[in-house]
């Protein structure tokens, strides 16, 4: 039995890489979103273009103003001398804000009086805006503590000391590289088992296939290990990529990983195979694997919180794999997780995988009579 | 060019789309399918965060700051007694951040000296991190504010700034991401529609058929491209309908200015289609370079949700070849802010640039020819 099961699994691989497209699409794309991935997807904002309307002649909104031009976060791209312009930066999307500094601010300053900065900014994209206004007010909030100091403004009764776990500075590549991993891992073994049953049919092996001695689990053990394999190989080649070329730090145990791994892989090759055995054709097999993928990646944490869905939607994610599986990948890249603190994740993706797995084998049968 | 003729393949593709439901399900389920889930799935708006409060000695001075927390919408604040069983809470993923007032932190103030409130946060989702971080300045400010008032001492923050937040002044991100995934569905859907279709004829075989015909293929081209733009433009209609109606997002620029550069958008859309059809003649691959040359792209960068100018020097100039970009920029603006015809004006003639070159170079591609 295991010889035959063997013979399958070579066979398969054979089917896979023999032809240009098909290896094409099994290396060429996950290689050319991980660089795009890890390059463009990144909420850290870095030359902000803001425009400064300064009214003020005196020494202390000069620097201000100099700590913003000090910071590499911000580019100043221009200055202006009436209140008329600021509109058309801010339209034509040429400053993402203008600092307004009234003309009394350094006299209010010496006098003690509070001065404000008045900061428009445009609000059409709300999370760089909400992050370019947290970015203004770390530098005024460094400007005050030093002003306060050097001029005698008492101190204030209480102050933030802030510090982050796991991610001192905040990099939000460190977030989105490691997802990658349980992304590309899905897109692929669900791309391989997905349409290995629907091309064996369009081609008419699969009636081939059923006359040969292997019994049904066989021919479904075959085709899902290319799968797993395919897909293992490929997580930890990019995890390797996010440690070394990233610089990702990895923290955790290689052991809890490699167990997530394989539970989250089972539960990826039981999906695909339930979309193999129901599709007739590669085209239907194509569209139920993108009809599966977009929603798993969208309601898995991947790029935005779960917990900012509505309630009803929070619990759909329940049922998806990739919500655990990156749950795991970045405790154990960042937060130095190991298998015990995991069971919470191992179990329902365990449950997950066992479940999906039955499913496609009976349908497998089912389909097969 | 024979108008007769060209009439004629266009009733036929009608009929066809009839015939086989996919192409409708592609123009009209697809966009609702996703504008749900995106519109649904992807917020980032954090509101009642699970912050950990640990407070060593209460007293009035720490109520009033945890109070602070409390009837903030941004927090939902859990007392725990340890900085110990706090700590546990944030490795457990129960809190995303832990705020430690000290037992001195009374003493300190009554002393006149600056009392430290300890935060920690979780910072492995850097985004959502920082965003913890602004909404506890905000309180901390507040709360300075508030503390000034009441004592009827001056302010100790000597400047301070004020936000003007225009076109979006609650910062509703629904409301920047929902204009976004019309170009990302529309870029999908556009490319899908017409890489299918001719892929398909030509596997059935159906190409040559009509090669045999006196037909040109100029007519076929827009024989093709005539009724999948109208079905284009039908999804478009429902996909802003649901962005205005169900999403309640504003729509502050004319309808019509978005309906033509919607229409220009879409004839770039369909004829990167066309050209990929023209490349991969089988519906298999057509499918999965619509995917990867389109719908990737137009997710990652257009600057739908990630801000192009954040990105590295070499990757901001790979953006200008992403037609999704322009559209994306147009459709946050007149959404947002209105017609503001710079920023109209220069994206739609990259659009114009764009479909035209795609037409172009598949009319050039494309001849009477079966190899």
């Amino acid at each position: 039995m295991l010889a035959r099961v063997w013979a399958l699994v070579i066979k398969e691989f054979l089917a896979l890489l023999r032809d240009k497209k098909s290896r094409f699409v099994l290396i060429g794309p996950p290689l050319i979103q991980l660089l795009v991935f890890g390059y463009a997807a990144t909420f850290d904002l870095s030359h902000i273009p803001y425009a400064v309307y300064n009214q003020d002649t005196g020494f202390a909104s000069r620097e201000l103003l100099g700590d913003f031009q000090g910071s590499p976060a911000f580019q100043q791209v221009a200055t202006i001398e009436n209140e008329g312009q600021i509109a058309p930066l801010i339209d034509n999307e040429k400053a993402l804000l203008v600092l307004q500094i009234g003309p009394h601010f350094t006299r209010d300053l010496l006098l003690h009086r509070p001065a404000p900065v008045q900061v428009i900014i445009d609000g059409r994209n709300s999370n760089t805006a909400t992050l370019a206004l947290n970015y203004v007010n770390t530098v005024l909030l460094s400007f005050d503590t030093r002003w306060a100091a050097n001029h005698h403004w008492g101190r204030p009764p209480a102050q933030l000391v802030v510090r982050s776990w796991f991610n001192p500075n905040l990099l939000s590549r460190w977030f989105i590289v490691p997802g990658i991993v349980a992304l590309l891992m899905l897109v692929v073994t669900l791309l391989v088992t997905g349409l290995s049953v629907a091309r064996e049919r369009e081609q008419g092996t699969f009636d081939q296939l059923l006359v040969t001695p292997m019994g049904p689990v066989e021919i479904l053990v075959g085709k899902a290990l290319p799968g797993l394999i395919i897909g293992a190989l490929e997580g930890c080649f990019i995890a390797l990529v996010a440690v070394f070329w990233f610089q990702v730090p990895f923290v955790g145990s290689i052991l809890a990983l490699l167990v997530g791994m394989a539970l989250f892989l089972l539960a990826a090759v039981g999906i695909g195979l339930m979309i193999s055995s129901l599709a007739v054709t590669q085209q239907q097999g194509l569209l139920g694997v993108f009809i599966f993928l977009v929603p798993a990646i969208i309601l898995s944490g991947f790029a935005t919180p779960i917990a900012n869905m509505p309630e009803l939607v929070q619990d759909l994610t329940y049922i998806n794999p990739m919500r655990y599986f990156l749950v795991i990948v970045r405790g154990v890249f960042l937060e130095g997780d190991n298998m015990s603190m995991l069971w919470s994740q191992y179990w329902p993706l365990a449950l997950i995988a066992i479940f999906s797995m039955s499913a496609a084998a009976w349908l497998f049968r089912h389909r097969m009579q | 060019m024979n108008l007769q003729r060209l009439r004629g393949l266009i009733r036929k593709e009608f009929i066809q789309i009839l015939r086989d439901p996919s192409a409708i399900a592609i123009a009209f389920f697809m966009p609702v399918f996703l504008l749900f889930l995106f519109g649904y799935g992807v917020s980032l708006d954090a509101t009642r965060v699970p912050v950990a409060v640990v407070v060593d000695q209460p007293t009035a001075e720490t109520s009033a700051f945890v109070g602070g927390l409390q009837q903030s919408p941004y927090f939902e604040p859990q007392i725990y007694t340890s900085m110990h069983s706090a700590r546990q809470a944030l490795m457990a993923r129960k809190a995303d951040g832990i705020l430690w007032l000290r037992s001195d932190f009374s003493r300190q103030i009554l002393q006149g000296n600056t009392a430290s409130i300890g935060v920690l946060i979780n910072g492995v989702d850097a985004n959502n991190a920082r965003i913890l971080e602004g909404y506890l300045q905000g309180i901390w400010q507040n709360w300075l504010q508030q503390r000034a008032f009441n004592a009827g001492a001056p302010l100790i923050i000597p400047v301070n700034g004020e936000d003007r937040i225009w076109f979006n002044p609650a910062l509703r991100s629904r409301d920047y991401l929902v204009p976004g995934l019309i170009a990302v569905i529309m870029t999908l859907i556009g490319a899908l529609l017409t890489a299918l279709v001719v892929a398909r004829e030509w596997e059935r075989g159906t190409m040559e058929a009509l090669m045999a015909t006196p037909v040109t293929m100029s007519e076929i081209l827009l024989g093709k491209l005539i009724p999948y733009f109208i079905m284009g433009m039908g999804g478009m209609l429902l996909s802003v309908a649901l962005a205005v109606w169900l999403f309640a997002v504003p729509l502050v620029g004319s309808f019509w200015v978005l309906l033509a550069c919607s229409a220009l958008f879409l004839l770039a859309a369909l004829g990167m289609g066309l050209l990929i059809s023209s490349v991969a003649r089988n519906q298999f691959v057509a499918g999965q370079i619509a995917i990867i040359v389109t719908f990737l792209p137009a997710f990652i960068l257009s600057g739908f949700i990630f801000d192009i100018q954040s990105m590295p020097a070499a990757i901001r100039i790979i953006t200008h070849i992403v037609a999704a970009r322009y559209f994306v920029s147009i459709l946050q603006t007149i959404f947002l802010a209105g017609d503001v015809w710079p920023i109209i004006l220069w994206n739609s003639l990259a659009l114009l640039l764009m479909a035209a070159f795609f037409l172009g170079v598949t009319l050039r591609r494309s001849h009477k020819r079966l190899d």
